[in-house]
């Protein structure tokens, strides 16, 4: 296996492109050093993108935040702005793993891996997040809902990676919000997870909804019938309910050790009901 | 296969070493660097014993490579003790028995100190979730976060 730490992203790409083998990008290494230990991996080729210029840096950007790929979870945390803004997303990333992991592992790096358990990644679908891709021809944007494809796969073609995640601008009376289900309070798998993310009007009626369901389907799941369901509502009972029962319709989760389909089913709605009254907590609408 | 050549900084002094590339920081530092003060519990980032700083952030040095500390500065428990005179969190763990077979302890004095450079005045609850990415299968945890407030409080007086 071959290690290297290029210094601009054209040259990244280059050997990534290049490399008739399996050519990894290495990020915080949180997952792939852990896949590479058990095996499961054997990569010919590591890039380590941490050290192309720009990659660590936040940047506000048209009244949102641009997160450079290179950029630890910690940092996400500490940025009062980023915080400020999308408090769903930066509550994600930081379930993510201990305060060891946090000091590593990337938002692209959880969405690039793609697990559908991934708990950044029903937050940024929520946040309707972009993904800028830098590839040997040269950069496109992307919905980070289009990167991942089904467990441990993405779509990424050979010699593109992501370069960073755009955060965008949100109207006032705007909030985001994220949960997931596991049976203890840290370092675990997320069994059913949902983000939410709401903009009210002056009156608090939601005008826009965007709800994404995690952990129940082989990869993130964009709730749209469910996120209807709140458009014209005060989050009342009825409308929540409906909006729980539409997520639960839409969830295909797979039966395993930690959680039954019948369970999954049913928590993922309760969680984004949960989520959604956050939100709207968040952007004002309880008052 | 051509090995990697690596300048760092170890605890303020500068080191240079070669490896593989998939070689991780925690195996050079115990193999190849003899410093044997960190340790390995799982090897896939779930236990902490291996916590170390990489440019100033807590990390897990079995999930970084080694050839990724290239020009930045590590630091490992071998840097808490001022020569003879130990670390408040060293001596504060030895006062209230904090440790027993003893190979969670380095990982839990990195952590906590690197919690109280962040945070002089965590909340027995701050110190909880921060060193929950640091298991111990003997203590129970309670002497630990005991003497960690003891160490802040003690710290904070100077
Ligand atoms: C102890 C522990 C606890 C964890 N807990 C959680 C948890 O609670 N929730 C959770 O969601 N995850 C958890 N994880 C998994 C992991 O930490 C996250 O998925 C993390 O966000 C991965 O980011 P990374 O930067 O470390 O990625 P890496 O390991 O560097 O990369 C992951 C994969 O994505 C690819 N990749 C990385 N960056 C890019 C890029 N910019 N462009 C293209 N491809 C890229 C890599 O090639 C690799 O295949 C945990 C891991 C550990 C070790
Ligand atoms: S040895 Fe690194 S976390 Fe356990
Ligand atoms: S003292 Fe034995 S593991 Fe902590």
């Amino acid at each position: 296996m071959q290690f290297a730490a290029p210094r601009s992203a054209s040259e990244a790409a280059a050997l990534l492109q290049a490399e008739p083998g399996d050519a990894r990008v290495l990020a915080g290494g949180s997952d792939l050093l852990v896949q590479m230990k058990s095996g499961a991996l054997r990569p010919d080729l590591l890039v380590d993108i941490k050290r192309i210029p720009g990659l660590d840096a936040i940047t506000a950007e048209d009244g949102g935040f641009r997160l450079g790929a290179a950029v630890p979870g910690a940092r996400l945390g500490e940025h009062a702005g980023v915080r400020a803004l999308w408090p769903g997303v930066v509550e994600a990333v930081e379930l993510i793993g201990s305060t060891q992991v946090q000091g590593r592992a990337t938002v692209a790096g959880n969405l690039c891996n793609a697990s559908p358990a991934a708990d950044a990644v029903p937050a940024l679908v929520a946040a309707d997040a972009v993904a800028r891709v830098f590839g040997p021809r040269g950069e496109r944007d992307c919905p980070v809902s289009d990167i991942p494809v089904g467990p441990g796969r993405n779509s990424l073609a050979k010699g593109e990676f992501v370069a960073s995640i755009l955060l965008p601008a949100r109207p006032k009376r705007a909030a985001d919000a994220y949960l997931r289900f596991i049976p203890r309070t840290e370092m675990d798998i997320a069994v059913a997870s949902a983000g939410v993310s709401l903009v009210l009007d002056e009156d608090g009626r939601c005008t826009r909804a965007r709800i994404a369901l995690g952990a129940v389907g082989p990869k993130v799941l964009l709730a749209e019938e469910a996120a209807h369901c709140l458009i014209g509502t005060k989050l009342e009972d009825a409308a929540l309910a409906a909006m729980a029962e539409a997520c639960s319709a839409l969830a295909s989760p797979i039966d395993d050790k930690r959680g039954t389909v019948a369970f999954r089913k049913q928590v993922v709605g309760v969680l984004a009901k949960r989520a959604a009254k956050i939100a709207q907590d968040r952007a004002g609408g309880t008052k | 296969m051509s090995r990697i050549h690596v300048r760092t900084t170890i605890n303020g002094d500068a080191v240079e070493y070669l490896c593989e590339a998939g070689q991780s920081l925690l195996d050079v530092l115990r193999d190849d660097l003899g410093l044997t003060g960190t340790k390995e519990g799982c090897g896939t980032g779930d236990c902490g014993a291996c916590s170390v700083l990489l440019d100033g952030r807590l990390v897990c040095s079995c999930l970084v490579l080694a050839a990724e500390a290239d020009q930045r500065s590590v630091e490992t428990v071998e840097g808490l003790a001022d020569g003879d005179r130990l670390h408040p969190l060293q001596q504060k763990f030895l006062d209230h028995a904090a440790l027993q077979c003893g190979i969670c302890t380095p990982g839990f004095l990195v952590a906590a100190r690197a919690l109280l450079e962040k945070n002089p005045t965590p909340s027995e609850t701050d110190v909880r979730y921060w060193l929950a990415g640091n298991l111990c299968r003997c203590t129970g945890y309670d002497k630990i976060v005991a003497a960690v407030m003891d160490a802040a409080a003690q710290m904070r007086k100077g």
